[in-house]
């Protein structure tokens, strides 16, 4: 899923400071899950505007709305009624989100509340981490089911580094070193011998570097 | 004139609550409205926040000391829980010790009143909710 982590209170309130009418939207997509921004947090944000655009001496309204997911136009569509004679939609979506309300609602002012943080899942209760990429061309079947494109500082696919210490990366204590997890998981598989062979040179225009991505499926089309 | 306080407590009904049957000082100068909570693990950020909106001058959470906590880990979580609150009480303006967490037993009925008498200072020190001021303000201006 995507995780997005709340900006902080002041920014979000310094964005819509200047307009009266305000329509928090949270999202019951993959924020609600990573705890960031659904109904509840939706909620809370509304409430701590209010508090603070009440003790600032600001007039207007702060409402609150949760959408089932906000990268879906026909969920955004049903935010029409409630968005209208809004001056300004708050949205606790990712970023994708945030352009689907911006797309629809072209004049209301519509800004983010959340920093879209990365492609990643819950490792316990209140952490998260990041595992893919988004390269566009998975090699995890290679790599025994570890990501070295994100899970490697240098996404480096013929590994370790230099940097590799006691199963550590130099970029952080805290970080293992990929390649270390790779060579360990291939080998109580049976299969280390695999890591003998020379990755090829990845193509990079599967991933960010051919631009913006689209996907049509012609089967799916209506 | 005398300011009375207006205090909402969030209180674990195994523990905290027991206490309550004897009620807080009566000198204190502070109106309790007390929520009943089956743990204080279960403490929610909305209605911490929804009773500051309302106007309240302080809010606790009182839940059982670490080590009798009927569910373990409840009061520990409830702690845990409010850090995310009084951050958000610091970014809206609001005095962040507005907000105060007591472990307190069931058997702490005299230690009741003691904390009736530290909140009552604690309003005292701190003033009214300025968001209650304003509306107040307001609404005297509309007059």
């Amino acid at each position: 899923m995507i995780i997005a982590e709340q900006k902080p209170l002041a920014e979000i309130a310094e964005s819509v400071q200047d307009v009266a009418k305000v329509l928090v939207v949270g999202c019951g997509g993959c924020v609600t899950v990573c705890l960031s921004g659904g109904e509840n947090e939706a909620e809370v944000l509304a409430s701590a505007l209010r508090i603070k655009r009440g003790i600032d001496g600001i007039a207007g309204e702060v409402g609150q709305v949760t959408v089932e997911r906000q990268c879906d136009p026909e969920y955004v569509a049903k935010l029409d009624t409630a968005v209208d004679g809004i001056d300004a939609v708050v949205s606790l979506a990712c970023g994708v989100g945030v352009q689907f309300l911006a797309e629809r609602y072209s004049k209301t002012v519509v800004v983010p509340a959340q920093n879209t943080k990365f492609a990643g899942g819950t490792v316990e209760h209140g952490v998260w981490e990041e595992r893919c990429g988004l390269c566009g061309e998975c090699v995890l079947a290679a790599t025994g089911g570890i990501c070295p494109i994100i899970r490697c500082s240098k996404s480096l696919l013929n590994g370790p580094c230099g940097g590799s210490a006691q199963g550590y990366c130099e970029v952080g204590k805290d970080i293992p070193c990929a390649w270390v997890m790779i060579y360990e998981r291939l080998k109580k598989l049976g299969r280390e011998a695999s890591l003998c062979e020379i990755a090829a040179v990845k193509d990079w225009s599967k991933s960010r570097d051919g631009g913006p991505r689209k996907i049509v499926r012609e089967d799916l089309r209506l | 004139m005398i300011h009375k306080g207006k205090v909402v407590g969030f209180v674990c009904k195994f523990c905290a609550l027991l206490n309550f049957d004897l009620g807080p000082a009566p000198e204190a100068a502070i109106h309790i409205e007390v929520v009943e909570l089956p743990c204080a693990g279960r403490i929610d950020s909305r209605a911490v926040l929804t009773a500051f909106e309302h106007g309240a001058d302080a809010v606790f959470v009182m839940g059982c000391p670490t080590h009798e906590c009927m569910n373990i880990n409840g009061s520990r979580r409830a702690e845990q829980r409010l850090l995310r609150v009084w951050e958000i009480l610091g970014s809206v303006g609001l005095n962040r010790n507005r907000l105060v967490f007591y472990p307190v037993s069931g058997t702490e009925g005299p230690h009741l009143s003691q904390i009736a008498r530290e909140l009552e200072e604690r309003v005292v020190q701190l003033g009214p909710n300025p968001l209650r001021l304003r509306r107040q303000g307001k609404e005297l201006q509309e007059q």
